[in-house]
C-alpha cells in the first residue's frame, strides 16, 4: 500500500516486532478493562456473596497489587526483549549508510557512492530492499524526529547530537514518514518518502544520482536554466554541473525525478513547481524561500520546464 | 484531652454559652462589604474566587480545543492559519496545565481543607489570597496575549532550541517563561499554606491516621509541588537568561545542550501529572464512602499508595524522552519505573470498587461521575502502561495516540472527579444543591462525548498522525477518525454548557445558610459552616466523626466543643501537633486588608513589564511590591495576649516561637523549595559537564579563600546574633548587619574573581553555569538582606525581643541556609573543575 504511514502496516523487522507487541498490549488492555468493569458491575449489582468477596481487603491486595505486579513484570521482560532485538542488534557488514539532517522544514539527505563521495538530495530516501540501512540522524536547527512508521519507530534529531536508526525494507514500495517532534511553523508540512527499490535498480539509480545534472535538452530548458541562474536561485540551491552551488535549500540536481516537492507535501507536477516558486509562502508559510514573482508567465514555465527535466 | 467528648457525654465546654459569645465570633469573622470583598482573606471566599477562576480558564482553554477540533475536522482545512493554530495548541496545553488543573486542585484544597480539618481558616490567609490574586491577574494577561498574536507558539513544554531567541524571536516565549514562572511561584505559595495547614491546624484528636484521605492527598500534592516545581522554575530562569543575555545553556555549539531542558522540564512535568491526579483521587476517596454510606476499604493501603505514587513519580521523567537516543540501560530502568507507578493507582481503583461493594452506591450525579472516572481513568492507565513499553513508545510517542492517552488520564483522572466534587460538595457551600437531573444529563453528554472525541485518536495516532499538526492531507486514512473526534468534542462542550447552566440556576454561594449535609457524609466539612468554619471545634476520635457521633453536628453548633467563641477578640485557629493533633497554641489570624492585594497586583505587573522589556516601570512596580510586603508583614507576629482557655481545661499560649510556630514550618518548606531549586541547578551543572567536558577549564582559577572567610564570618555572626537577641540590642544589630554584609561581600568577591579571570557568561555552557550560580546565590542573599533590614526595623520599633522573636527565628533559618548554599556553590564551581580537570 503506497504511501501509507501506519504502524499497522509493518514492512520492516523493527516495525513488525512492535506491531506484535502492540497486539499483545491491546488484547491485555481489553482483558484488564473488562475485569475492572465487571468488578465494578458486581460491586454494584452482584449477589451479596460476590459483593462480600469484592469488599474484602484481600480483593484489593490481589487485584490492585499482586495481579498488576505479575502482569507488569512479564510485560517488562517482553518489552526489554523487543528492545534488544531491535536496537541492540548490530547492522550487517554490507549496511548502507545514509545521512539525514532535519531542517526547518525539510530533510537533507546524503548518500556516499563507492568512492565515498557525498551525493546530496532532499526529502526522498531511496534504499535497497532487504539490505540493512543505517540512518545517521542530525539536526541543523531545532529538534526534529525521524519517523517512518512502516519501517521503524521514531528517533529524534537533536542539535549537537548524532543518533542512528537501522531500517530494512522487506519489499519494494513507497513508505511515507513525517516529522514527529514539533519543530515550529510548518511542522505539519515536513514529510518524506522512503522508496525501497530492488538492489539492482537501486544501484543504477544511485549511479545516476551521483552524476552531474542532465544537460538542458531543448531551447525552453536552456532558457529556463539561464533564468534560474540569473535570478540567483543558485545562492540557495545546488545543481551539480552548473554554477548553482547553494547549500541553504534542497539540492535540485535530480529534482525532476522526485515524486514530491516541498518535503513530500505536494506532488511534483509542473503546476506545483510553478506555484511553489511564485507562492511558496502561501503553500508552506515561513519556509526559507522568498516568493519569486520576477518571472513572466513564459519565463516561469521555462524555469519549471528546466527543473522538471532534471531527472 | 482524654476528658474531651466521649461516649459518657462530657464535652469540653458547658451549656448554655455566655451571652454575646456567638456575636463576638461572628463580628471577628465578618466579611468586608460590597466591592471591598476583594480585600477578604478568608479561605472560603478565596476558595470560591479561586475555583471560579480556575473553571473559567478551563472553559477558555476548552474553547481553544473546539477551535482546534474545527480546524482538524476535515483534511487541508484553512479555518485557522498555521501560526494561529500553533499559538492555540500551545495556549490550550499551557492554560489547561498551569492555569486550570493545578490551581483548581489547589483551590479545592483552600476551600475544603479548613472545613474538613476542623480549622477556622488556613494558617496564612493573606498568603493564600496573595497567591490567588497573583494567579488571576497573571493568568488573565497571559491568556490575552492570544488576542494580539503575542502568545507563545513553542508547545506547552517549550523545547529549546525552538524556543531560543534565534528560532523564537519576539515576546511570545518570554510571556510563557515569565508568566508561567510567576504562576508557579503562586502555586508554591499555595503549597506552603496547604502543608502547614494540614500538619498543624487539624482539630484536636485528628491524628494522622484519622485524617481524611483528601487531606492526605493534598499533603502529598503540596509536597510534590515543593520538589517538582523548582526544577521547572530553574529551567525557565536558565532559558530566560539565555534569551535575554545570550548565556548558552541550551545551545549545543557552545557547550550547552537542548536535552538539559527536557530533563529539567520532565523532572517537573511527570510529577505534575500526579500533582493533578492525586487530589482528584482524594476527592473520589471522600465521595465514594459517602455515596455508598460505608468507610473506605483499605484506608491505610491507600495512604501508602499515595505516598508511594509521590515518590515513584519523581523517578520516571525520562519516559518522555524514550526517542531521544538515550542508552538502552537507562531506557530499561525508566520503563520499569513507569510501570511501577501504575501499581498504586491500580490499588486505588480496586479499593474504590471494594468500597462500592461494601456499601450500597446511590446512583447520584456525583456517583455517575465516579463511575465515568473509573472507566476512563482505567483505560488511560492501560494506555499508560503501553507507552511505558519503550519499543511501543517509539511508534506512539508524539502522535495522537499520546494525545488520547493523556486526555484519558487527565480528563478522566481530574476533570471527572472535579465535576463529581462540584455535584457532591455544592450543598456545603451553596444555598441549593445542584440539580441531579441536569448533572446526570451533563454526565452522559460529557462521558459519551469524551469517548467519541478521544477514543478515535488512539487509532489516528497509530496510523501515523503526529500531534501538533495544524493540517493533514487526505488519503492517509485520518479523515474519518478526525471528523468523529470533532463531533465528540462538541458533545463534550454541550455537556459543559449543561453544567454551566446548572451553576447559573442553582449555585448560590453562601457563607451562612448552606443546604448542608444532604448526602449524610461522615467528615467535618458537613458540619454547619460559616466563614469561621464550625461554631466550635470538635474533638475527633474516628475517621468519620459525624457517623461515630450522630449528635456531633448539633453539639458543635451549640458551642459545646473547643473554642466556641473568640478568646482574643480577633480571628483565631487552634494549632495542634503534627502527628497526634494535640492542641499547642492559639494562633491569631489576620483579617481583610489591602497590602497583600497591592503586592499581588504589582508582582504581576513587575513580571509582565519585564516581559515587554519595560525595565524602569518594572522596577518601580518591584519597589511598590516591597513596600506593600513590608506593610503586610509589619502587622504580623503580634505580641502575646496571655493564655487562652479553649475548653476542657486546656489553656493555650497565644504566643510561641521556634518549631511550635507554624511560620517556622513554613520557612522550613521554603528552604526545601530553595534547596530543590539549587539541587536542580547542581544537576544542570554536572549534566552539562557530562555532555561537553571540553568546555570546563583545565587550569582552575585561584582558591576562593576570601569568599570562604566571609562565609565563616557570616556564620559566626549568625550564631552570635542568636545569642545576643536576649541580651544586647546594639550588639545584636551589629552582628546581624555585619553577618549579612559578610555574606554579600563573599558572594560578590567570588563573582568578581570569576569575572577578573576573563570568564564571560556567554562564552560557553560552563561559563553560563558559573554565573547562574551567582544569580541563584544573589536571589537568596537578596531575600536575606531584605528580611535582615525588616528584622532591624522591628528591633528599633520594639517589636522584637528575647520572647517575641519569630521574625528573627525565620531570618536565622534562611540566613543559615544561604550560608550553606553559598558554601555548596563554592565547592561546586571551584572544587569540581579541580576534581574533573
Amino acid at each position: 500500500m503506497t504511501g501509507l504511514q501506519s504502524m499497522f502496516a509493518p514492512m520492516g523487522p523493527e516495525a513488525a516486532l512492535i506491531a506484535d507487541l502492540a497486539a499483545v498490549l491491546f488484547v491485555g488492555a481489553a482483558v484488564v478493562l473488562t475485569i475492572v468493569v465487571a468488578a465494578l458491575w458486581f460491586a454494584m449489582l452482584g449477589s451479596s456473596a460476590a459483593r462480600r468477596g469484592l469488599a474484602a481487603e484481600r480483593a484489593v491486595i490481589v487485584g490492585g497489587i499482586v495481579f498488576p505486579i505479575v502482569a507488569l513484570a512479564a510485560l517488562l521482560a517482553y518489552g526489554l526483549w523487543v528492545m534488544r532485538a531491535s536496537v541492540a542488534s548490530p547492522a550487517a557488514s554490507n549496511a548502507m549508510r545514509i545521512e539525514v539532517t532535519g531542517e526547518q522544514w525539510w530533510w537533507r539527505v546524503a548518500y556516499r557512492d563507492g568512492d565515498g563521495r557525498r551525493i546530496e538530495s532532499a526529502n526522498e530516501i531511496r534504499i535497497p530492499v532487504g539490505r540493512d540501512v543505517v540512518l545517521t540522524l542530525r539536526s541543523a536547527d531545532v529538534i526534529h524526529s525521524f519517523w517512518v512508521p512502516s519501517l521503524a519507530g521514531k528517533v529524534d534529531m537533536i542539535p549537537g547530537r548524532v543518533n542512528t536508526l537501522k531500517i530494512v525494507a522487506k519489499q519494494p514500495g513507497v513508505y511515507r514518514g513525517q516529522c514527529a517532534e514539533y519543530c515550529g511553523g510548518a511542522h505539519a508540512l515536513m514529510a518524506l518518502e522512503v522508496v525501497a527499490l530492488p538492489e539492482a535498480e537501486f544501484a543504477s539509480w544511485l549511479a545516476a544520482e551521483g552524476a552531474q545534472a542532465t544537460d538542458a535538452a531543448g531551447e525552453t530548458e536552456r532558457q529556463g536554466r539561464e533564468l534560474f541562474l540569473a535570478a540567483g536561485c543558485g545562492a540557495c540551491h545546488a545543481i551539480r554541473g552548473t554554477r548553482a552551488d547553494g547549500r541553504i535549500g534542497p539540492d535540485l540536481t535530480r529534482v525532476g525525478a522526485r515524486r514530491q516537492i516541498a518535503a513530500a507535501t505536494l506532488p511534483a507536477t509542473r503546476e506545483n513547481l510553478a506555484r511553489f516558486i511564485v507562492d511558496g509562502q502561501h503553500l508552506k508559510p515561513g519556509n526559507g524561500m522568498p516568493p519569486f514573482r520576477v518571472f513572466s508567465a513564459e519565463e516561469l514555465s521555462a524555469v519549471v520546464a528546466y527543473l522538471a527535466s532534471l531527472k | 484531652m482524654t476528658r474531651a467528648a466521649t461516649a459518657t457525654g462530657e464535652y469540653p465546654n458547658d451549656l448554655p454559652r455566655p451571652e454575646g459569645e456567638l456575636e463576638r465570633l461572628e463580628a471577628a469573622w465578618e466579611l468586608p462589604k460590597g466591592w471591598r470583598i476583594v480585600t477578604a482573606v478568608n479561605n472560603t471566599v478565596i476558595g470560591y474566587f479561586y475555583i471560579a477562576t480556575a473553571f473559567g480558564f478551563f472553559v477558555l482553554a476548552g474553547i481553544l480545543a473546539l477551535l482546534m477540533r474545527t480546524q482538524l475536522a476535515v483534511p487541508d482545512n484553512t479555518f485557522l492559519g498555521q501560526e494561529t493554530y500553533n499559538q492555540i495548541f500551545t495556549m490550550h496545553g499551557t492554560v489547561m496545565m498551569f492555569l486550570f488543573a493545578v490551581p483548581a486542585v489547589e483551590a479545592m484544597g483552600v476551600l475544603l481543607l479548613p472545613q474538613m480539618l476542623g480549622a477556622r481558616d488556613l494558617p496564612f490567609p493573606r498568603l493564600g489570597a496573595f497567591a490567588f490574586w497573583a494567579y488571576l491577574i497573571g493568568g488573565l494577561v497571559f491568556f490575552c496575549t492570544l488576542f494580539v498574536g503575542l502568545a507563545p507558539s513553542g508547545g506547552w513544554f517549550m523545547y529549546p532550541p525552538l524556543t531560543s531567541e534565534r528560532f523564537s524571536p519576539g515576546v511570545g516565549a518570554d510571556f510563557w517563561l515569565l508568566g508561567i514562572g510567576f504562576i508557579e511561584i503562586s502555586a508554591i505559595a499555595g503549597a506552603i499554606e496547604i502543608i502547614v495547614g494540614v500538619l498543624r491546624t487539624r482539630a484536636p484528636g485528628m491524628t494522622l491516621d484519622r485524617m481524611p484521605i483528601f487531606a492526605w492527598t493534598m499533603l502529598v500534592f503540596a509536597g510534590m509541588v515543593v520538589f517538582a516545581f523548582p526544577a521547572v522554575i530553574l529551567a525557565t530562569i536558565l532559558l530566560e537568561l539565555e534569551r535575554a543575555f545570550d548565556w548558552p545553556f541550551f545551545i549545543a555549539e557552545r557547550g550547552g545542550d537542548p536535552l538539559l531542558w527536557q530533563h529539567l522540564f520532565w523532572f517537573f512535568g511527570h510529577p505534575e501529572v500526579y500533582i493533578i491526579f492525586l487530589p482528584a483521587a482524594g476527592m473520589v476517596s471522600m465521595i465514594v464512602p459517602a455515596m455508598a454510606q460505608t468507610s473506605m476499604v483499605g484506608h491505610r493501603l491507600i495512604v501508602v499508595a499515595l505516598i508511594a505514587t509521590g515518590f515513584f513519580s519523581f523517578g520516571l521523567w525520562v519516559h518522555h524522552m524514550f526517542t531521544t537516543g538515550l542508552p538502552a540501560l537507562s531506557l530499561g530502568f525508566f520503563s520499569a519505573a513507569s510501570m511501577a507507578v501504575s501499581v498504586p493507582s491500580g490499588l486505588q481503583v480496586f479499593a474504590w470498587i471494594a468500597t462500592i461493594a461494601a456499601g450500597r452506591l446511590r446512583l447520584t450525579a456525583a456517583s455517575l461521575f465516579v463511575l465515568g472516572f473509573l472507566f476512563i481513568f482505567t483505560l488511560g492507565g492501560l494506555t499508560g502502561v503501553m507507552v511505558a513499553m519503550v519499543p511501543f513508545d517509539w511508534q506512539a510517542h508524539d502522535t495522537y495516540f499520546v494525545v488520547a492517552h493523556f486526555h484519558y488520564v487527565l480528563v478522566g483522572g481530574m476533570v471527572f472527579p472535579l465535576l463529581c466534587a462540584f455535584y457532591y460538595w455544592a450543598p456545603a457551600f451553596s444555598r441549593r444543591p445542584l440539580s441531579e437531573r441536569m448533572g446526570k444529563s451533563a454526565f452522559w453528554l460529557i462521558f459519551i462525548g469524551f469517548n467519541v472525541a478521544f477514543f478515535p485518536m488512539h487509532i489516528s495516532g497509530l496510523i501515523g498522525m503526529p500531534r501538533r499538526v495544524y493540517s493533514y492531507p487526505a488519503g492517509l486514512g485520518w479523515d474519518l477518525p478526525n471528523l468523529i473526534s470533532t463531533v465528540g468534542a462538541f458533545i463534550v462542550a454541550a455537556g459543559i454548557l449543561v453544567v454551566l447552566a446548572d451553576f447559573l440556576r442553582n449555585l448560590r454561594p453562601t457563607l451562612t445558610k448552606s443546604a448542608g449535609d444532604v448526602w449524610k457524609g461522615g467528615t467535618l466539612e458537613w458540619l454547619e459552616n460559616h466563614t469561621y468554619g464550625a461554631r466550635s471545634v470538635p474533638h475527633v476520635d474516628s475517621r468519620e466523626p459525624l457517623w461515630t457521633h450522630p449528635r456531633m453536628s448539633e453539639d458543635v453548633k451549640k458551642g459545646r466543643y473547643y473554642l466556641p467563641g473568640t478568646m482574643t477578640g480577633g480571628r483565631e485557629t487552634i494549632v495542634t501537633s503534627p502527628v497526634e493533633a494535640v492542641p499547642q497554641y492559639l494562633m491569631r489570624l489576620p483579617g481583610p486588608g489591602w497590602p497583600h492585594l497591592i503586592a499581588a497586583v504589582f508582582t504581576a505587573a513587575f513580571f509582565l513589564l519585564l516581559t515587554v522589556k519595560a525595565v524602569a516601570l518594572a522596577l518601580a512596580c518591584g519597589g511598590i511590591v516591597i513596600a506593600a510586603m513590608i506593610a503586610w508583614m509589619w502587622s504580623s507576629d503580634p505580641a502575646s495576649a496571655g493564655e487562652a482557655d479553649i475548653g476542657a481545661g486546656i489553656s493555650l499560649p497565644t504566643y510561641v516561637a521556634g518549631p511550635t510556630h507554624p511560620s517556622w514550618w513554613a520557612m522550613v518548606v521554603v528552604l526545601l523549595v530553595a534547596g530543590a531549586l539549587y539541587l536542580s541547578y547542581v544537576f544542570g551543572y554536572l549534566y552539562l559537564w557530562t555532555v561537553s567536558p571540553a568546555t570546563w577549564p583545565t587550569t582552575p582559577i585561584s582558591m576562593p579563600s576570601w569568599p570562604v572567610t566571609c562565609l565563616i564570618v557570616s556564620g559566626v555572626a549568625l550564631a552570635a546574633a542568636t545569642r545576643l537577641l536576649g541580651s544586647s540590642r546594639l550588639l545584636f544589630a551589629l552582628a546581624l548587619a555585619c553577618g549579612i554584609g559578610a555574606l554579600l561581600v563573599g558572594l560578590a568577591l567570588d563573582a568578581w574573581t570569576q569575572w577578573q579571570s576573563g570568564l564571560r557568561p556567554s562564552a560557553s555552557g560552563y561559563a553560563a553555569m558559573v554565573y547562574a550560580n551567582a544569580v541563584l546565590q544573589a536571589q537568596i542573599a537578596g531575600v536575606v538582606t531584605a528580611m535582615g533590614a525588616f528584622t532591624l526595623a522591628r528591633l528599633v520599633a520594639g517589636r522584637l525581643d528575647a520572647d517575641r522573636r519569630v521574625v528573627f527565628d525565620n531570618l536565622a533559618l534562611l540566613w543559615g541556609y544561604a550560608i550553606g548554599e553559598a558554601a555548596l556553590g563554592l565547592l561546586l564551581t571551584h572544587g569540581f573543575p579541580r576534581v574533573a580537570g
